[in-house]
């Protein structure tokens, strides 16, 4: 069958089994491997990607399914040369390990960034739960708290934005 | 904002080197190195735990359009390539000719042209089984009417193993025998599983006209892997290349040998194409290297006034059906003899049997040091059921037994040679910020109002940094690790070394090291690693190994490019070498500090051409094998704060507090990572991990719907403290650490949880995971039976 979607701003336009998983469309079909798998159950996370700006785990999702929709991958965060402030949040509280769940902690990270309307306050709570879905195996999580609150810190402040 | 960049040359908070291209979603793992007309390959596993093959039918699978080959045990046999050497000296099946002997072993490799086909082909393979009665349970294993498992091995008449002691036994019966108090617990560490998130896999390349087979693979130790490909596959040694790229965390599981590495060579010298296999995460789960299984009887003998005297141990350990545990050879139950922990004893003593079950092969060191986390948490729980005895405070019984400072080096009962401590410090650290007696009050005043909270400590001792190498060999590869450093002209290194990263960040640490001794900036410095063809032969990352031994190698060998300049500055400041002073970076005449020359200058002239001082040949480079003298031995004092729901008996982890000293810390960042990770797998050890079998052997922890692994919810944030007793003979003093967390903290865990139902439920011990299920039984009064 043919399905056409958005990757990372790009239309694309491809012919694919019915049963093609988008975590394998995305690593196989389009050479996107910063979209990692771990697990075939949706537990771990690592698949992690933005659909229509909501985290999904791309090892569950068709490709069929994302037909229409706007996907975006690790990829796409950086901004130019310009580091997400998530991206750098992890390298500045030492928030990954491995790397082999980073991409979608970040892309769960992103989103729930992006959710915050004006900016309000963001718990740890919060964040331990907005990353609740998905397993690190390094870290023991301190860590990537810490850099989700370092971007959300970051896009608070006055002089940041991004 | 500003940010102030903290960048050291040398030791300290230095940022990552590999984080900018994991960030971006950049590295590259097995699973994305993809290959021009690379085919794909699928396992066929056994779904039966113990059976006879009676036939394979594979000729449906093969009249599948994308179908390029199905090999089959007989195949392998052909080539006798069916069975390979295990890590322990064992055989290990590579595809099942005879029988099956665990479920989920591998019985024949498909190779298609994706991923999808192979997969679709495995089920159009018939295989006809003929059942046979499978062992689960390691205690009936060895009873007379149970079935061998390995009738394939000559003389084998039972499931019987090894049998391995250390210690005095007479001496330690003797201390018992006369002892006023005695405490014995059966403590079984179940079976769990390292369980990295990247499964493991290879991609492999064999050039047919060159003989070259190239191999991208998830391994821990791709020389070792390298030497045992050469001696099982008949390859030449130098025609293979193995390279571990970035590897998605190992934890122990990447160690070993694996069939489907195995069946992915063989399917690129069958095919003439490149062929990758990548397991799926039931197959890690169910058929690669599991850690613990020990069943133990443990004793404890003291006075009464609390004065341990010694400790005893007997151990049955199921090593599954074939016994592919990583060990050094001379030592088949690990270092699991330093289940004397921290203490100054009179005697010990301890026996494991090793046995063979219809379960998965191993057993790996999960984050440990070869069995070091069976022995911290069987002492560990041990002097808290003396404690409990006795109506001592643990953290007293504890101070009150410590090897004291003084004593190290300290030889304990069972022939270690521990060599510095101080164990006393790290735990008033630990109970100082835990604030141990405030605490205390806590939970008495909440125990008055039926509220369960639980106050568990432990402290423990690590092994790690394997060999000697006269001690210490895997297959008869001496436990060393190798170094070469080459300055180039402008003053930037490279460092090659023999173990690799899963997740350590050695690309930093390893340039900081070189920063450290040479004052070059670690930015200057690339470390090469993970590659046998670009890198110096040695042992791997597992063990704790990479700072002990590599990082020594790493120390050693760019003092002796530093031993080279001294001279070569020599020359140009036409001083003596003795005349000249080192500062980091530089070289001074003593007395004219304005006279020196840096370690760039001294690099381009090394490579100049003005005469070189006599015993220099020309470039400023050197090579060093490290042999350890012993090994280093990491300590910590760790106190675990639990609060259980009285209703439903689900235990949380409210807060944990780690006191390490790995001796010199290199990067303080680097290793609070570490902690954090290894503390996070010790919780899942002790409230949710499990690998679990039936009665039929099919095994319960097969997917991660099964086996739990802690989220950010079921984790504190942690709370470390430190100490620092360098190891006196580390060329930088540095003890490792990346497996401490997880030695360290399952007792404590367990302890806490055993504090909180001691008084008002009378429950002393409850085995490992503590599932609210569990928990819930023992607080009936209805422990559940043991596995």
């Amino acid at each position: 069958m043919q399905v056409t979607l958005t990757v990372n701003g790009d239309e694309v336009t491809s012919e694919i089994e019915p049963r093609l998983l988008l975590v394998h469309f995305l690593r196989d079909t389009l050479g996107l491997t910063g979209t990692h798998w771990g697990c075939d159950t949706s537990n771990c996370g690592a698949c992690v990607v933005l659909m229509d700006g909501e985290p999904v785990k791309s090892c569950t999702v068709l490709t069929a399914m994302a037909g229409g929709h706007e996907v975006r991958t690790i990829e796409s965060v950086e901004r130019g040369d310009v580091l997400d402030p998530v991206q750098q949040g992890f390298v500045e509280e030492h928030g990954l390990q491995c790397g082999f769940c980073t991409p979608g902690m970040i892309m769960t990270a992103r989103a729930l960034l992006d959710r915050r309307a004006g900016g309000e306050p963001l718990t740890d709570a919060e964040i331990r739960e907005a990353i609740s879905g998905q397993i690190c195996r390094c870290t023991g999580y301190t860590n990537i708290v810490k850099a989700i609150r370092w971007a959300a810190d970051q896009e608070a402040a006055p002089a940041g934005g991004r | 904002m500003a940010m102030i960049e903290e960048r050291p040359i040398g030791f300290g908070r230095l940022k990552r080197k590999e984080d900018p291209r994991f960030i971006r979603g950049q590295g590259t793992y097995v699973d994305d190195v993809t290959l021009p007309g690379m085919l794909h390959g699928a396992v066929l596993r056994s779904p039966l735990a113990h059976a006879r093959i009676v036939s394979i039918d594979a000729s449906a699978a093969l009249a599948h359009p994308k179908v390029r080959g199905v090999i089959t045990g007989k195949d392998l046999e052909a080539q006798k390539l069916a069975w390979m050497p295990t890590m322990s000296y064992d055989t290990q099946a590579v595809l099942a000719t005879d029988k099956v002997r665990f479920q989920g072993q591998e019985v024949a490799f498909v190779i298609a042209d994706d991923r999808y086909a192979a997969r679709d082909a495995l089920e159009l393979i018939d295989v006809e089984y003929e059942p046979l009665p499978a062992v689960v349970n390691a205690r009936k294993a060895l009873d007379a009417d149970a079935p061998v498992i390995r009738d394939d091995k000559d003389g084998q008449t039972d499931n019987h193993i090894f049998d391995w002691e250390a210690g005095d036994k007479a001496e330690t019966d003797a201390v018992f025998a006369r002892a006023d108090v005695v405490v014995s617990r059966d403590i079984i560490y179940p079976r769990c599983h390292p369980a990295p998130l990247e499964t493991c896999g290879a991609v492999a390349d064999y050039d047919r006209v060159s003989g070259h087979l190239t191999l991208w693979t998830t391994s821990q130790a791709p020389h070792a892997h390298r030497t045992v490909y050469a001696l099982v596959a008949g390859l030449p040694e130098h025609k293979i290349r193995v390279i571990s790229p970035d590897i998605g965390g190992g934890f122990g599981n990447k160690v070993p040998i694996y069939p489907g590495y195995v069946c992915a060579i063989v399917a690129s010298i069958v095919t003439g194409k490149p062929v990758k296999w990548m397991e799926d995460r039931s197959e890690n789960l169910t058929s690669t290297g599991f850690a613990r299984d020990y069943v133990m009887h443990g004793g404890i003998a003291a006075t009464r006034d609390g004065k341990i005297l010694a400790v005893r141990t007997d151990v049955i350990a199921d090593h599954g059906a074939f016994n592919a545990t990583a060990q050094p050879t001379k030592y088949p139950a690990g270092f699991f003899s330093i289940f004397t922990g921290s203490y100054d004893l009179e005697a010990a003593y301890c026996a494991v049997h090793g046995v063979y079950t219809n379960k998965a092969p191993g057993g790996v060191a999960y984050r440990c040091s070869f069995r070091v986390t069976e022995a911290a948490y069987l002492i560990e729980r041990m002097v808290d059921a003396l404690a409990l005895e006795l109506g001592t405070d643990p953290a007293e019984l504890r101070l009150k037994n410590f090897i004291r400072p003084e004593q190290f080096p300290y030889e304990n009962k069972t022939g270690w040679t521990y060599d510095s401590g101080d164990y006393e410090t790290a735990m008033r650290k630990a109970m100082e910020i835990a604030g141990y007696d405030e605490l205390r009050r806590e939970q008495a005043e909440k125990r008055a109002k039926g509220e369960l909270m639980g106050i568990g400590l432990s402290f423990f001792t690590e092994t790690v940094g394997a060999g000697p190498r006269k001690h210490m060999d895997i297959l008869g590869l001496g436990m060393a690790d190798g170094a070469d450093l080459r300055v180039h002209p402008t003053g930037k290194a490279v460092l090659g070394i023999s173990v690799q990263t899963q997740g350590q960040g050695h690309e930093t640490t390893f340039a900081q090291i070189v920063a450290e001794e040479l004052g070059i900036p670690p930015e200057d410095i690339e470390v090469v690693h993970g590659d046998t063809d670009r890198t110096p032969f040695g042992l791997g990352t597992y063990g704790s190994r990479s700072t002990p031994v590599s990082g020594a190698a790493a120390a050693v060998v760019a003092r002796k490019v530093r031993d080279q300049a001294r001279l070569i500055a020599a020359g140009m400041l036409e001083a003596s070498p003795d005349d000249l002073e080192w500062e980091k970076g530089r070289f001074s005449v003593k007395g004219d500090p304005e006279q020196g020359k840096t370690i760039q200058e001294i690099a381009m002239a090394a490579h100049g051409a003005a005469d070189l001082p006599e015993g220099i040949e020309g470039a400023l480079e050197a090579q060093t094998v490290y042999n350890p003298p012993n090994l280093t031995f990491p300590f910590g004092a760790y106190i675990c704060v639990v609060d259980i729901d009285p209703g439903t008996a689900q235990v949380k982890v409210r807060r944990f507090i780690a006191v390490d000293d790995c001796g010199v810390r290199i990067n303080p960042m680097i290793v609070e990572g570490q902690i954090h990770g290894g503390l996070a797998e010790g919780v899942g050890i002790a409230l949710m991990e499990l690998i679990a079998f039936d009665e039929q052997g099919n095994c319960l922890g097969g997917s991660f719907m099964d086996y739990l692994i802690p989220t950010a919810l079921e984790v504190p944030e942690w709370e470390l403290g430190e100490t620092v007793t360098p190891s006196p003979h580390h060329p930088i003093g540095a003890k490792g650490v990346g497996e401490s967390p997880n030695v360290g903290s399952p007792p404590a865990i367990v302890n806490a949880v055993i504090d909180a139902l001691y008084e008002p439920y009378g429950v002393s011990h409850i085995d490992m995971p503590m599932t609210p299920a569990r928990v819930w039984a023992a607080m009936q009064g209805r422990p559940e039976p043991p596995q």
